[in-house]
């Protein structure tokens, strides 16, 4: 097809559908939406549009439909995967301007918004209310609600609260098709199959979200956070074990290396014992006699296991400090090298020691530098392989190594991703997870929302053609910022 | 039987089939066809490691067998059912209890499976681990199924800390007033004239919501349900009539002691189901005559 022609009169088609102030295809916006936040350099879309109700979402794919066009949903393009990258000169639909809170309930603790509020603008919009909305990625100053139903995005507090899928309640899709549905109801009550649950995390393969109700969760009466340092990171790996095995699901247990402290520490300045191995951000809670007797045992318990302090923030601007840290994390890697490529691994709770030793033991193999920033509670490693790309040969190495991390994961009975999805990135591990049949068995599902297979095509499975323009990005990340 | 590949061999390829359990909930969603040849899941526990808390479990153990080896060590699943339910039973049903403002939902609980597909295929569904996003989560379509998408033979399910004490209390209070008074009670149900509200936690913390409870007139009642539950789940509207039947408050469900009339679903969502349904079965083998979308809220 001669897409240039072509986007001609998709450009018209959709100026006259949804306005021509919604619809772009200058090249600085090309450019601009030829990425998203992952290690691909990126496709090329063919007419970027910003469309602001649900109606304008549904012309957008059936005009793509009537152009035999694939479409791409995206909203803040803070994905690490690469599931918002154009593949195939697509129309890109950003929902970024469907950013409103439509409707909130109170008595009923559900909340109506459109796929492009930002998740913090949500959260602060609901500061003093008695309510916030859980999920909490790293990424949450810009990510939308959309986008973390896409990739089903977890964060720090997901451990206790259970990810994005756990906190969404009904879903209006438009389909592939153009036919648009409600998945799921207010009540989480919806019978039949679960179509709302395995849209989440659909990565914007099955259809594009314009509406979502998300489930608002009480504030809990009391908050304690803990900062614990240890002088060996297997023992901070292994006080976290011993944790969850006592019985408690804190609400967050995070964990970071001497590196990545020692370079945060250096970019904000929060108080990180820099010369200790490992630190540990532990935070319960509660009601206030079930917190104290959580922090009681955390702090018998880590003491037990070799921490050297346990401190306990004392008022809400400390403990607004040793987040500050953790959330820093990625943003402060610049300091020390201009790229790094980040994974995403699972692997049981119980694994952590060896799988860190492995993984610092395959950096320093191929001569790379390794940060372990992580939500140790739920066993989602983030190992940062932190590099300079001008450097000769660097490129090749940090793949191997992360193929090789990605490996020991797998070996230890983990996942391939957490909490970033699939996208382009991964899908080239999928067949080390899944055998023939299981795949073939995800295209099914693929299949029976996307028949044609034009929603955000060439992501997450192996199977069938590929994506010519990024191809080459399966072996050359340039590294990632976000 | 407590092999997988002696499973996949017992449902075969072709022929119209379906995996008997407790037969606790047999006929919700519709009874299968005649020429339905029945096939039972495999039992037994596969390993259960407390400090990871999820367990490996194949479908045919019952509820009981499984809560009586996760209650050694102080934990439990987010599965209910009566002590012949089995886990794939449950699964299949796909119904949380009226706890699940606190345990959260079934949906959540199962992490991965295995199945025999309706080309009499052994396929593995998610991930043993308790955070995933790899691929498409078919345990979500799963759960709730009831066996039509594909016949579930073993499991993994995270499990979760048993609390340390759990009490139901009994007042005056309306439900929108009892639910701001108490922070994340596990049930909270109106029989149109009082509320019941079941508490679970670490006993301090239960203790002085007792406390709060009794100053405003409530009456503690024990540990066991104190009210019979209907069995049949309707989805309560504001303005309908209670009509004998308990609201859990928490869930909008209103338990009734007869049958609700089918739930409404949207053509679009019916037609996408059937979709599904006929992508992952396209001859209607696996529990013919039965229908996911005939079931209550």
């Amino acid at each position: 097809m001669n897409r240039s022609r072509g986007n001609d009169q998709l450009f018209q088609e959709l100026c006259r559908d949804i306005g021509t102030n919604r619809v772009h295809r200058d090249g600085a916006s090309q450019l601009l939406y030829s990425r998203d936040g992952s290690a691909f350099p990126g496709g090329i879309p063919g007419v970027v549009c910003f469309p602001e109700t649900t109606q304008h979402v549904v012309d957008c794919i059936k005009a793509a439909n009537r152009h035999d066009r694939s479409f791409v949903p995206r909203g803040a393009g803070t994905g690490l995967a690469g599931g918002a990258v154009p593949c195939d000169a697509p129309l890109v639909i950003s929902t970024t301007k469907m950013n409103s809170i439509l409707e909130v309930n109170y008595e009923k603790r559900f909340a109506w918004v459109g796929p492009g509020v930002v998740n913090l603008d949500l959260t602060k919009s609901l500061a003093g209310t008695g309510f916030h909305f859980a999920p909490d990625p790293s990424s949450q100053q810009s990510c939308t609600i959309g986008g973390n139903v896409a990739n089903n995005s977890g964060g720090p507090h997901c451990l206790a609260y259970g990810v994005t899928n756990a906190h969404i309640l009904a879903i209006e899709v438009v389909l592939p098709d153009g036919t648009l549905v409600q998945l799921g109801d207010v009540d989480g009550h919806a019978s039949g199959y679960d179509l709302r649950g395995v849209f989440v995390g659909g990565e914007g393969t099955l259809g594009i979200a314009t509406r979502i109700a998300v489930k608002l969760t009480p504030d809990p009466p009391e908050i304690r956070t803990l900062l614990l340092d240890f002088m060996d990171v297997a023992d901070a790996a292994k006080t976290v074990s011993a944790i969850i095995a006592s019985g408690i699901v804190p609400a967050a247990i995070e964990m970071m290396d001497k590196r990545i402290v020692n370079v945060v520490e250096e970019f904000v300045k929060v108080g990180y014992p820099t010369d200790a191995a490992a630190v540990l951000i532990i935070e319960v809670d509660g009601l206030p006699e079930g917190v104290k007797i959580e922090v009681e045992r955390i702090q018998s318990i880590s003491l037990e296991h070799g921490a050297r302090s346990v401190r306990v923030a004392s008022s809400d601007e400390e403990r607004e400090q040793i987040w500050k840290g953790r959330k820093s994390a990625f943003g402060a890697v610049a300091q020390i090298q201009p790229g790094y490529y980040l994974h995403d691994t699972v692997i049981p709770r119980t694994k952590l020691v060896e799988v860190l030793e492995a993984v610092y033991e395959i950096a320093n193999r191929y001569e790379l530098i390794v940060m372990n920033v992580f939500h140790a509670g739920d066993g989602n490693l983030h190992p940062l392989l932190v590099f300079d790309p001008q450097e000769p040969g660097i490129m090749e190495r940090v793949l191997v190594a992360g193929e090789e991390i990605v490996q020991v994961s797998l070996d230890a009975g983990g996942v391939l991703s957490g909490e970033h999805g699939i996208g382009l990135e991964k899908k080239r591990f999928m067949e080390k997870l899944f055998s023939e049949e299981d795949l073939a068995a995800q295209k099914l599902l693929k299949d029976a929302f996307d028949p044609d297979g034009r929603a955000n095509p060439f992501k997450v499975l192996p199977s069938g053609a590929s994506c010519s323009e990024v191809n080459h990005l399966n072996q050359l990340p340039d590294g990632a910022w976000v | 039987m407590n092999d997988l590949e002696d499973f996949r061999e017992s449902v075969g390829e072709s022929d119209p089939v379906a995996v008997v359990g407790g037969r606790t909930h047999w006929t919700v969603g519709g009874n299968p066809t005649d020429d339905t040849r029945l096939v039972s899941a495999p039992v037994g526990i596969d390993f259960f490691d407390p400090s990871e808390m999820t367990v490996s479990v194949k479908a045919g153990t019952t509820l009981k067998d499984l809560n009586e080896e996760l209650s050694r060590y102080r934990q439990e699943v987010c599965l209910e059912g009566s002590s012949e339910t089995t886990v794939g039973g449950a699964l299949m049903i796909g119904t949380d209890g009226i706890r699940r403002n606190l345990i959260g939902s079934i949906r959540e609980t199962l992490l991965q499976a295995e199945y025999v597909d309706a080309k009499g295929k052994l396929i593995k569904a998610g991930g043993p681990t308790v955070k995933n996003v790899t691929g498409y989560d078919l345990c979500r379509l799963l759960v709730g199924s009831l066996g039509t998408l594909g016949l579930v033979g073993r499991v993994i399910l995270r499990t979760r800390p048993q609390s340390e004490k759990s009490v139901w209390l009994r007042g005056g209070l309306s439900p929108e007033k009892a639910r701001h008074i108490c922070f994340r009670p596990s049930s909270l149900l109106w029989n149109g004239e009082e509320t019941f509200i079941q508490l679970e936690g670490y006993g301090v913390n239960v203790d002085s919501e007792i406390l709060n409870l009794k100053n405003l007139g409530y009456e503690e009642l024990g540990v066991k349900c104190p009210i019979s539950i209907p069995s049949f789940r309707h989805k309560f509207v504001d303005g309908m009539s209670l009509d004998n039947g308990i609201i859990d408050v928490y869930s909008s469900i209103l338990y009734k002691s007869v049958e609700a009339s089918e739930p409404q679903h949207s053509e679009e969502v019916l037609r996408l189901g059937n979709r599904v349904r006929k992508m992952f079965d396209p001859l209607g083998r696996l529990n013919p005559g039965r229908d996911p979308y005939r079931t209550g809220p």
